[in-house]
């Protein structure tokens, strides 16, 4: 075998194990999915096998399934948006401080060694009628009753935050930290004031940065189940509590694989138009 | 089908002239040898079961087990009981659902409609009584409801019982208002923003039923429950998920009123928080069991149910999870706490309690349950 041989199978071989493992753990489940989208949930609970289109109609043509998609997509934007505003300054902060970065950065992980269902209930301690909040504020006389602070729309985006937050702050500071600091005392220099500078310079620089969280900060928010089932209200449920409530409490297997391939190609959609213009690498930094 | 039973009907067959001399003779034979060839190694599984999966709710009810059953046994057995938990049966039935026969042997299962449900999926087994004398104590109205189910036979024993009756903070809710209203309190627009409910479609149609006027067991118009259904959801602050919110919503006063486990209402009333339980008229009576899945080591499964029924740890289990036992109060002595616990019938006749029957329930379960996913996201 020619040298140019050996070094072109070289990348291959060391994939090989990775590989192995994305094939075995994401596709061939994956391929289940599929398969048992196709099948049909008897009266009894039993799944009939076979070729049946009626999961995929039901999901697709049912307004019930596009509304709460829609809600869905709608909390997750609002999310985004909430963690750019509150994590570009964080990460900004980070950036540019001298001698503590790694202590802050230490900080900025320290929410990840605790249990995110944990991270989350903590809200109910914090807002709830006999919460620190509403405790402190009667104890300094500012209300007369508590207030009705936990389970509603607020307190699941709340909580999609709290969880999220890290990731859009993490991506930004990659994203500012491979700016060269000079190119904004270049700016300055030339007559911008220091928020010209920023926003002629240093905010263009940094939106794939800003990019990549939003999008993780997006796909995650999309797809979690916890937040709206420990956070909200009667009518808080996002798509992936539709999908838990048909395997788990309908044990519909086929009709809940169908909704979970739904809500994976409009978030994989995205990803995809993401990748078209942004790319992946910036994505892959913030993750590193 | 056992060994005794195959030979019996080839017998019926043979005798009835349905089988020749010569078949008969031949399908002997055959049944013979194969039990010659396969005797070896079965005794050599038989010998080679050195643990027993069970699976409960967890907590105190599995830490009772653990010191008063799961010991014991193993000491006397040496055989482990592998103790596993799970958040409801639903989830529960989907792990089942997506394993390999053997691999979950007894749960601690809640509601005949649940063991109707595992019994029409091809999950239940054929206990052996004769290896579970401790089931002679069991309350007979308890065990006869799971033998209508599957033809006589039990896949389970019963276990312990209870209701889920309406749970209200009386600081601001008077034992009066409750006698009056029922369970119509949980749809009184006084009180909305500080109602809570299950999500559970059973419950909620259960409750519905009762909002309506209707018997549970027998609903006529099920668009009138859907409507109570919905305003209870317009209404209420919260749809708990498990018995530790339940109680937390409770004694946190986020909530003033919800249907509740009767077990869960007595813990925070020893815990001393002002919380009234009421059991409303055709309130809902259920059952809990001690499942065994098919595929299991019967024998050893049916040795760690013994372990499990005997009187001294029943009654352990049942002050810990302040659930009645199935033990029949006339044939066993239950202490002092156990008179106390809500739902206690001393008769044990339980002539007082309505149970859902799991064949209407089961029949409407799928249309309902789906429904009750619309409907309590808004539609």
């Amino acid at each position: 075998m020619s040298v140019e041989a050996r070094e072109a199978r070289q990348p291959w071989i060391l994939l090989s194990p990775a590989l192995t493992a994305v094939a075995l753990l994401l596709f061939v489940p994956l391929l289940f999915i599929v398969v048992y989208s196709f099948w049909l949930r008897t009266a009894t609970g039993a799944d009939q096998v076979g070729f049946f289109l009626d999961n995929w109609r039901e999901a697709l043509s049912d307004a019930f399934y596009r509304d709460i998609l829609l809600y869905t997509l709608k909390i997750g934007v609002i999310t985004t948006v909430v963690c750019a505003l509150m994590g570009y300054p964080a990460a900004y902060f980070i950036a540019r401080s001298k001698g503590n970065k790694a202590i802050l950065l230490l900080l900025l992980m320290l929410p990840f060694w605790i249990s995110y269902i944990i991270r989350t209930m903590s809200w109910i301690n914090i807002l709830g009628v006999s919460g620190a909040l509403n405790s402190t504020l009667l104890a300094i006389g500012l209300i007369d009753e508590p207030i009705q602070m936990l389970y509603n729309q607020a307190t699941v985006v709340l909580g999609l935050v709290h969880f999220l937050l890290p990731f859009m702050v993490l991506n930004v500071y990659v994203s500012l930290e491979g700016i060269d600091a000079s190119l904004e005392d270049a700016a300055c220099s030339l007559g911008a004031t220091r928020w010209n500078s920023f926003v002629e310079v240093t905010l263009p620089l940094s939106l794939p940065g800003l990019a990549a969280g939003g999008l993780l900060c997006f796909v995650l928010g999309c797809g979690t189940y916890i937040t709206p089932l420990v956070l909200g209200g009667p009518t808080d449920a996002m798509f992936a509590n539709l999908v838990y409530e048909a395997i788990i409490t309908q044990l519909d297997w086929p009709l809940g694989s169908a909704l979970s391939l739904m809500l994976l190609a409009v978030l994989g959609a995205l990803v995809l138009i993401y990748n078209k213009y942004l790319g992946m690498a910036q994505l892959m930094k913030g993750l590193g | 089908m056992d060994n005794t039973t195959r030979y019996e009907r080839l017998r019926e067959r043979y005798l009835n002239g349905d089988l020749d001399r010569r078949s008969f003779l031949g399908l002997i034979g055959a049944a013979g040898l194969a039990y010659g060839v396969q005797t070896p190694f079965n005794k050599g599984a038989l010998a080679a079961v050195s643990q027993v999966r069970f699976d409960g709710w967890g907590g105190v009810v599995s830490e009772a087990f653990r010191e008063y059953a799961f010991g014991p046994y193993t000491k006397a057995t040496g055989i482990e009981v592998v103790d596993g938990t799970f958040g409801g049966g639903d989830e529960y039935l989907s792990r089942v659902k997506a394993s390999q026969p053997g691999e979950y042997n007894i749960a601690h299962l809640s509601g005949v409609f649940d063991y109707a449900r595992y019994h029409n999926l091809g999950l239940s087994s054929e206990l052996n009584e004769d290896n579970i004398p401790n089931l002679q104590y069991v309350i007979p109205k308890l065990s006869d409801v799971f033998r209508k189910v599957s033809g006589g036979s039990l896949s389970c024993v019963p276990y312990d019982y209870g209701t889920t009756g309406l749970a209200y903070n009386r600081k601001h809710i008077s034992d009066e208002e409750m006698k009056e209203k029922g369970a119509s309190i949980l749809i009184d627009e006084k009180l909305k923003g500080k109602i809570g409910g299950w999500s559970d479609w059973r419950t909620r149609v259960w409750m519905g039923a009762l909002q309506t006027n209707q018997d549970p067991n027998d609903i006529k118009d099920i668009d009138a429950v859907w409507d109570a259904v919905r305003t209870h959801r317009d209404l209420a602050l919260k749809y708990w998920t498990s018995g530790a919110e339940l109680m937390s919503l409770l004694a946190e006063e986020e909530i003033y009123v919800t249907e509740g486990w009767s077990g869960r209402i007595y813990a925070l009333q020893e815990q001393g928080h002002d919380i009234g339980y009421m059991d409303p008229p055709n309130g809902f009576g259920w059952q809990e069991c001690l499942f065994v899945l098919k595929g299991s080591p019967m024998e050893a499964c049916e040795e760690l149910l013994n372990f499990m029924l005997d009187p001294a740890t029943s009654i352990a289990v049942a002050e810990g999870q302040n659930y009645p036992p199935a033990l029949d109060p006339q044939k066993v002595d239950l202490g002092k706490k156990i008179p106390t616990l809500p739902a206690f019938d001393p008769t044990g006749t339980l002539s007082g309690l309505t149970f859902a029957d799991p064949g209407y329930w089961n029949g409407n379960e799928q249309d309902w349950s789906k429904t009750f996913g619309r409907v309590q996201k808004g539609y």
